[in-house]
């Protein structure tokens, strides 16, 4: 058994075949994991206790002949944003360094009532803030692929983790690229599905109207399996959607033979020659798959950076307002007053980027600047969901890169914040519009740096996604 | 120049978030190229677009709305466990008022 490589299918068929128990796949992966996290701290904590428990009912199941679910036996990642009862949960903030949450995330509740078994936490920015997971209090994640470079981010440590093969899926957060980047950085597969498709109960919010929970995968198949055991509604998220949850995997035939794809020109313009040419190399392969693709305008797509970084970070001010060293742990140790200890805890507790986020958050919100900066945005937004619906009017999905450079250096952006927040210029659009969008293994540069391409469909059709990114897939990404 | 320091100052305070000289003068400077940055949103018209109040999908406007039913809370111990400071089933936190 490659414990590094395994899918889904093949953990449930070891079971079954007895080739392995459940407590033996946990126990080495466990290992597995811990001999490689000094190569990328993607990991921050290890659950081996809840891990060896779950796999321990997985197969107590297995023997009485009852169904372990269709997850049972798979070695999952969390991103440590995700709330997990009784498990350290840190965001990545030093304000949280020693929180134990006193309930579970509903995509945790659920992939753990599916069989799945939780090895460990991830790594991240700093509350899911930054797109290079340097923003960590923790210390950076390192790229399996290149040790100088960044995983991306901020779901830096799940993806490092399932490329690096150390869990089989993992569940990262999106706000404005959080999955998909980091995804295309280390070379898995990373799902953002529709607004509204997994509940956020026991996500911590960043930007509410944008946050959205999903999975990772070294597969299509298993990101859309996990994503499957996730999905739906769930009464203690209200903006959670009530439509029926298609059975994903039953669609994943490789029939796109047909399908009316649009390339928007806005996402070609600033990539580097690389990247650029293997989009152009996916495009190809996509229409020897019997795909028509067009040239498509989005045109609102120059001003959706702008748009995001008020919006995300005026909802950010608001829900990091709760960090004030009164219920969540950290609290500065010399404070006379109560106004002091709100003050002090938050100046000492929160990183960089959280502060610069906090304060342009508060900015536009404040007094006189409300209409100029958050109304205004909040047009765009509307601007950019227009966009898509005109869009896909004509298209049945979406093509585009996910990032115009693969993984950079770590440290080379670091003291540019803009340089920064323009890596995210071709993910943002699609948590704004609150589209399903993902990124699919595409190809490699020549330094051996993956390379995604991101697929977008409209609301609620991740099965369309699905099956084109699986097709795409089969076929040997941009090389077929 | 979009953003002065004493601007930055005053909505430190707003935010309640302490920064040292060095921040402040740090953020004044990333601020400030943020916002010259932002202004792009002034070129594009919206004088006749809503505001995207939440994201939408197709349902019916009370579809998300769950019975407004009684279920069981944290209770105070769960509620306290990790606070920093706490004593008598309450966060306790430095004096507010003076007696």
């Amino acid at each position: 058994m490659d414990i590094g490589s395994l899918t889904i299918d093949q953990v449930r068929d070891g079971l079954r075949a007895r080739k392995f128990s459940s407590v033996e796949l946990a126990t080495a992966s466990l290992q597995f994991a811990r001999e490689e996290n000094p190569k990328t701290s993607a990991y921050l904590t290890f659950a081996e206790d809840r891990a060896l428990e779950a796999a321990g009912r997985v197969d107590e199941k297995l023997a009485r002949g009852e169904d372990p679910g269709p997850l049972a036996g798979v070695p999952v990642a969390v991103k440590d944003v995700i709330v997990t009862k009784g498990l350290r949960t840190t965001c990545g903030s030093k304000l949280l360094a020693s929180y134990i949450p006193p309930y579970d995330a509903t995509a945790v509740e659920r992939l753990e009532a599916a069989g799945g078994i939780i090895v460990g936490k991830t790594n991240c920015d700093e509350f899911a803030m930054g797109s290079s997971t340097e923003n960590s209090a923790f210390g950076p994640v390192r790229n399996p692929h290149a040790p100088d470079r960044v995983p991306g981010g901020s779901s830096g440590g799940s993806a490092a983790a399932v490329a690096q093969g150390t869990a089989v899926v993992a569940l990262g957060s999106d706000t404005g690229g959080s999955i998909r980047q980091p995804a295309s950085f280390c070379g898995v597969v990373g799902v953002t599905p529709t607004y509204g498709r997994v509940s956020r109960y026991g996500l911590t919010a960043f930007a509410s109207s944008l946050d959205h929970i999903g999975p990772f995968g070294r597969c299509v198949r298993d990101a859309a399996l996990l994503l499957q055991v996730i999905a739906g509604r769930d009464p203690l998220d209200s903006t959670s959607a009530e439509a029926p949850v298609p059975d994903y995997l039953a669609h994943l035939d490789g029939d796109v033979k047909g399908l009316k794809l649009g390339l928007p020109r806005e996402y070609l313009r600033d990539l580097t020659s690389e990247t650029g040419d293997l989009i152009a190399q996916a495009v190809d392969s996509l229409k020897k798959l019997g795909c028509e693709v067009r040239d498509i305008s989005l045109p609102a797509t120059d001003y959706a950076i702008d748009c995001y970084y008020v919006i995300a970070t005026a909802e950010a001010s608001s829900n990091l307002a709760r960090y004030d060293g009164v219920r969540y742990t950290f609290r500065s140790s010399s404070s006379a007053t109560l106004s002091d200890m709100y003050r002090n805890t938050r100046g000492e507790g929160f990183g960089a980027e959280c502060k610069r986020r906090i304060m342009l958050g508060t900015y536009v919100l404040s007094s006189g600047y409300y209409d100029a900066y958050y109304l205004k945005a909040q047009k765009v937004r509307s601007l950019i969901a227009r966009d898509f619906t005109n869009a896909f009017a004509e298209v049945d999905a979406i093509v585009a890169p996910v990032s115009p450079f693969p993984a950079f250096k770590i440290g080379e952006k670091i003291d540019d914040p803009l340089a920064m927040y323009l890596s995210d210029i071709y993910t943002i659009t699609g948590d704004l519009a609150g589209v399903p969008c993902m990124s699919v293994p595409c190809g490699k540069t020549a330094e051996g740096l993956p390379v995604g391409m991101q697929i977008l469909a409209k609301h609620f059709e991740e099965t369309r996604m699905f099956r084109l990114a699986d097709a795409f897939e089969r076929a040997g990404g941009a090389h077929g | 120049m979009k953003i002065t320091e004493e601007e930055v100052r005053y909505v430190a305070d707003l935010a309640n978030l302490k920064l040292t000289e060095e921040e402040v003068r740090k953020f004044q400077a990333d601020l400030d190229e943020i916002l010259v940055h932002v202004d792009r949103l002034k070129e594009i018209d919206t004088s006749n677009v809503e505001p995207m109040a939440q994201v939408l999908y197709e349902a019916e406007e009370t579809a998300t709305l769950r019975p407004d039913r009684e279920r069981p809370g944290l209770g105070s111990k769960l509620a306290l466990a990790n606070a920093p400071l706490s004593g008598a089933g309450y966060f306790k936190v430095p004096e507010v008022i003076k007696r």
